[in-house]
């Protein structure tokens, strides 16, 4: 987990600045950036929290869908959209790179029960973010 | 700062005040011209002349449909909530030993805090201009006391600066102030601030710099007794023969900005984080508590709406009676609709396809906090901290020291985490277990030979996980406000929305209030009309 941190207060630090210290931001001096790589790393900062450590989703008053053998990762675009525009309560990952997310999704069409093995590039990522921007 | 090259404004000034301390500062110094109000509340609604037998029902036993029902009944209405859980209260909650706690995903925690500790896992803390809510407590009979917003003697950690080594809040302020005063008072030496500014305002300025920076008659901010007033004393002030205090050193000033020590300074600055601020004795649950003994015996408990539908003559809830697991209706003339953005977005309604857009618009935060019971106030004992946070840049964000019991014996809860953003996904995405290391592991930066050694047990709320609210609170941007936010609040034709998420001021128990008491104003005048 250490490893995923890299230096760069000074560019957090920018980011809080321009945001100002709401109720719902990190702590006033900014947050040590996170930083996975990987797509299971990836998965496990932003994702698990809502869609669980296997995939499976939960459900309470409402639910969070199942990402484990589910057949709409089949069209890489349906995840990248979800990722990049979120639905409902859940948000728009912006601060997910292009490669986090590329990783991120081809790690979810190859894991809990998928198997989508044509993995997914940073520059199909970019592309669609792009084609979102109004 | 002036880039310009142009003459140094008032204007400019300030927008060289916004560089340096934040938008909080320029925010304060706004406030000083009268720019920023305090929050609206104009006292309870006048709701005169309903019809007898017009029946409204509340989904959401949370504070906005509690203030709701109990405003309805008191005009007239017959009123019924409908409640997906066991208790009433929503996100004004409080764990408590012997509580069990079981989140999405299955993770159960029992809570073995001592009697009289608790965790308040939402909010917590209760600015004084919040007057709607501090109203109410009033009127339902909550005691409150204070709750220690600012304390000048906790730390401020960043891995980035000092070697990672804590220093105390009132050491960095006083050597940030100090230094901006310097480099403001060379600039204005070299004649870099000149007309419009006129000599008597330099001159005001310079005295300013002076007071406020603890410069010296050279406009230098340097070690000695000026500054250690303010930062503290290597040997404090002592009676008798030894009794002369000794300086202490004032830190390298690129450390002390990359401590982000101005980010503490601008958040002591927000309205919403001012002293002075209140909790409810006992627990924020308390307030939940309150709002429940008005509107005792209106609420039906475990009932998870599923349809909610209205047509000419009513609207007709459908829900599962969880106890039981039948599905029921109920019926009734009108709708506050109290249900969290994030679960009613879920929820099939003929809403029109506006309002259903705007309530698929607005993404919920993943806040995270967690409670660690101490066997001792080590803070207090140990380190001379009496309430107030300690901010590192880590991913609890902070901890945050209890506001009441103080110097008594036994177990204490500290608050050992209030992760936000990504730091909030990562905690919120472990184990209750792997939380309760995270925090330690994270927070005894600042008490390390106590925090494991005291450590007895902890308890975590991951919102996102909270089973009947799935995140913590709204959040809206400037977009979706434009976009969306008056559609969202809009009464269409017998069903009105009301919450945090309803309001401007979101996140805040006042923001429901205020919307609830707005909406029940509208809807009643709806009613007058049908």
């Amino acid at each position: 987990m250490r490893g995923w941190f890299v230096a760069g207060a000074a560019l957090a630090a920018l980011a809080i600045g321009v945001r100002g210290a709401g109720a719902d931001e990190p702590g006033p001096g900014g947050l040590r950036p996170i930083a996975p790589r990987t797509g299971a790393e990836v998965y496990q900062v932003y994702c698990q929290v809502c869609h669980m450590a296997g995939g499976e989703g939960a459900a309470g008053a409402g639910a969070f869908p199942a990402l484990a053998r589910n057949a709409r990762l089949a069209t890489s675009a349906y995840p990248i959209y979800m990722i990049a525009r979120g639905k409902g309560a859940m948000p728009s990952f912006e601060e997910l790179s292009d490669e986090q997310l590329a990783e991120l999704v081809s790690y979810l069409r190859t894991h809990f029960g998928n198997a989508y093995p044509e993995p997914v590039t940073a520059a199909e990522v970019h592309a669609l973010r792009e084609s979102l921007k109004p | 700062m002036n880039e310009g090259g142009g003459p140094l404004t008032r204007r400019r000034l300030m927008q060289a005040v916004g560089l340096i301390g934040g938008t909080a500062a320029l925010y304060n110094m706004m406030t000083v011209f009268g720019h920023a109000a305090e929050t609206r509340f104009d006292g309870p609604p006048n709701l005169s002349g309903a019809r007898k037998g017009t029946r409204v029902m509340v989904l959401g036993a949370g504070l906005a449909g509690m203030l709701a029902a109990y405003e309805l009944r008191k005009a007239g209405y017959e009123v019924k909530i409908l409640e997906y859980q066991k208790r009433a209260g929503g996100r004004a909650w409080s764990l408590y030993g012997g509580d069990r706690f079981t989140e999405m995903g299955g993770a159960t925690q029992e809570v073995r805090f001592a009697k009289g500790n608790y965790l308040n896992p939402g909010p917590w803390r209760i600015p004084h201009h919040h007057r709607t809510l501090l109203h109410y407590c009033k009127a339902f009979g909550v005691a409150l006391e204070p709750f220690i917003q600012l304390n000048h003697n906790t730390y401020i950690h960043s891995t980035e600066a000092f070697g990672g080594a804590p220093q105390r809040y009132r050491a960095l302020a006083a050597d940030f102030n100090g230094n901006i005063a310097e480099l403001l008072g060379k600039a204005m030496n070299q004649q870099a601030l000149d007309a419009p500014l006129t000599a008597e305002d330099l001159d005001r300025l310079k005295e300013a710099l002076r007071s406020w920076g603890l410069l010296d008659a050279d406009m230098r901010y340097r070690s000695g007794p000026r500054a250690s007033r303010a930062r503290g004393w290597a040997l404090p002030p002592g009676g008798g023969v030894d009794g002369a205090p000794k300086p202490s050193e004032v830190l390298p000033f690129d450390e002390v900005l990359k401590s982000g020590i101005w980010g503490s300074l601008a958040f002591f600055m927000n309205h919403e984080f001012q002293t002075t601020m209140f909790q409810p004795v006992g627990g924020m649950q308390k307030i939940g508590d309150a709002f429940a003994r008005q509107v005792e015996g209106l609420v039906i408990h475990e009932a998870k709406v599923t349809r909610l539908m209205q047509d000419a003559g009513g609207v007709t809830a459908t829900y599962t009676d969880l106890a039981t697991g039948t599905e029921k209706t109920h019926r009734a003339d009108f709708c506050v609709c109290t249900i969290p953005l994030s679960v009613l977005s879920q929820i099939e309604t003929n809403l029109s396809e506006k309002k259903t857009a705007a309530i698929q618009a607005v993404p919920y935060n993943a806040s995270v906090k967690i409670g660690l019971e101490m066997r001792r106030r080590f803070w207090e004992q140990d380190y001379e901290i009496f309430g107030g946070h300690s901010f590192t840049n880590q991913e609890i964000g902070l901890i945050s020291y209890p506001n009441s019991g103080f110097f008594s014996d036994g177990p204490a809860v500290l608050l050992g985490a209030f992760a936000n953003g990504a730091a909030g996904y990562r905690l919120g995405g472990l184990s209750p277990e792997a939380r309760i290391e995270a925090a330690l592991a994270q927070g005894e930066v600042f008490h390390p030979d106590s925090y494991r050694k005291e450590f007895l047990s902890g308890a975590s709320v991951a919102w996102s996980r909270a089973p009947w609210v799935l995140g913590c609170c709204a959040r809206w941007n400037e977009d979706t406000r434009r976009e969306h936010y008056q559609t969202l609040v809009a009464l269409e034709d017998r069903i009105v929305l009301a919450g945090e998420h309803a309001s401007y001021v979101g996140c805040w128990m006042e923001g429901a209030l205020l919307s609830s008491l707005d909406a029940i104003t509208r809807l009643h005048k709806r009613a007058l009309e049908a």
